[in-house]
């Protein structure tokens, strides 16, 4: 629910109100407030959560982290498009099942 | 299913969880309160290498988890209605309300939708005038700053069709809620990365003073959740209780001043509920007078809920670190994350959810006796 992912600033526009910044996540661009980063730049690295920049980080800690990410499998959830996000959230499992028909699977029982 | 070898420097792992159990002489609580942290810890087996000594205890750190039952409920009556665009981020979708959850909303012709931000929402808002969009702002200090501004901004452009409904929790009143409680065994905190990016950790050292404990700011990744362990059993073994920040290369001691500036504006500390804990102090945030208006709680008016958790679930003794979930007797019978019965179940990040989808169903004693041989997940 916290994480925020690390991307490049690619390119900065306005839309009037705010800053947006074209940000690259490991080849994912998505558009991102920069207004509580005013420090951060083209060509910069932030941490991004939920659409905003929170804070600037080197580039090094910003590709190991993308990396690790990567490899904890969190990085595909966060960057989800919205359908694919509605259709992650659909997988999961359906919570008071009325007629029981939803079988336990995905990972682990441990049963 | 990753295993912590797979990491780059699995090798360091191990360097640094056999550090610890050389320094380790006496028995250390270290409570982490993120659920993104409790979540790694589990599934990387952090807890696993630590020696026996040393226990994680997976503190309120999941923002989905402790949206009380009521706010869930409200959120469903909002959903349902016509003309609502009800919008939120994807975990929110399955957590279960006194009658089904947002999925099964939507499946009845409710529209729910998922967004990424809440920037998203108030474009929909702009795009659809005749409809009201309501966006689910819950979590911790991280998100409050990106809900702040879509507000901030829908006041701006006038928008009368957008509104919060507010489930913001803060992180430091949890902390001293648990430390005040009757029979507290924390012995020291992980404080959470990414929130104190957004608040730096100032809030901290007068906590660490008046309670004498070690408060360590830690990052996700197991690397820097074994350093910050480390770090508080180094200063618990010494006798110290200080503030250590171990992921200075994000956090900053003052945070993003911009992020609390706007935050003081739009919202104000008020007191809230916690589900599975109750009523904290000060815990919260609710929209201050001048943004009132965009409050989706006063603009639908959602009256009648009467709610009521399991009598069977144990969450605030887990939360609180008074039992594993395993030691819990619902846990993976009568509650599992396909039929949740309190607060740790209902989302991926909460503790329960955690050990029962990495298949922790044995007590902390019994993993300690099996689980020493593997460095994964057994």
């Amino acid at each position: 629910m916290c994480l925020a992912i690390p991307g490049k600033v690619e390119e900065i526009t306005t839309d009037g109100m705010i800053r947006v910044g074209r940000v690259n996540f490991g080849g994912v661009v998505k558009n991102v407030c920069l207004d509580y980063v005013p420090e951060v730049g083209v060509g910069d690295y932030t941490i991004v959560h939920v659409g905003f920049a929170i804070s600037k980080i080197d580039e090094e800690t910003a590709e190991q982290t993308l990396a690790d990410f990567r490899a904890l499998g969190v990085l595909d959830e966060e960057l989800a498009s919205e359908e694919e996000a509605f259709a992650r959230a659909a997988k999961r499992p359906q919570s008071r099942c009325p007629d029981g028909s939803c079988n336990e699977t995905g990972s682990g029982s441990g049963k | 299913m990753k295993y912590l070898t797979e990491f780059r420097d699995g090798e360091i792992a191990r360097a640094m969880a056999r550090e610890i159990a050389q320094i380790t002489t006496c028995p250390w609580k270290i409570m982490e309160v993120c659920g993104g942290q409790t979540h790694s810890i589990i599934k990387n087996g952090i807890d696993q290498m630590l020696p026996s000594g040393v226990e994680m205890i997976h503190g309120p750190g999941c923002p989905v988890c402790v949206t009380p039952l009521e706010l869930i409920d409200k959120a469903l009556a909002i959903a349902a209605q016509p003309g609502v665009i009800f919008c939120s981020f994807g975990d929110m979708l399955r957590v279960p309300g006194t009658e089904g959850d947002l999925f099964q909303v939507k499946g009845r012709g409710g529209d729910v939708r998922v967004v990424y931000s809440p920037l998203d929402a108030v474009d929909l808002a702009v795009k659809n005038p005749d409809k009201q969009v309501v966006f689910f702002g819950v979590g911790f200090e991280t998100t409050a700053p990106a809900n702040a501004m879509s507000v901030h901004l829908a006041k701006r452009r006038g928008l009368k069709n957008f509104s919060l409904l507010v489930s913001h929790v803060l992180v430091p009143p949890a902390i001293t809620a648990i430390l005040q409680s009757p029979g507290n065994q924390v012995n020291a905190f992980l404080a959470a990365g990414h929130v104190c990016s957004v608040m730096g950790y100032w809030e901290y050292p007068p906590l660490a003073e008046k309670f004498r404990v070690p408060i360590v700011v830690t990052g996700f990744e197991p690397l820097d959740l074994l350093d910050g362990i480390r770090r508080a059993v180094v200063q618990l073994e010494a006798g110290r209780h200080e503030v250590e920040n171990a992921y200075s290369r994000v956090v900053t001691f003052e945070g993003n001043r911009a992020a609390q500036t706007l935050l003081s504006e739009v919202f104000e500390v008020t007191d809230r509920a916690w589900r599975g804990i109750g009523v904290i102090p000060k815990s919260g945030l609710r929209l201050s007078a001048n943004y009132r208006e965009f409050d989706a709680e006063e603009r639908f008016h959602i009256t009648g809920i009467h709610t009521q958790e399991s009598p069977l679930c144990r969450s605030g003794d887990v939360l609180r670190g008074v039992i594993k979930p395993a030691q819990c007797g619902a846990f993976g019978k009568e509650c599992t994350p396909r039929h949740p019965l309190g607060a740790t179940m209902v989302s991926s990040e909460g503790a329960c959810a955690a050990y029962y989808n990495y298949g922790r169903f044995l007590s902390a004693e019994e993993l300690a006796g099996a689980g020493k041989q593997t460095i994964g997940v057994p």
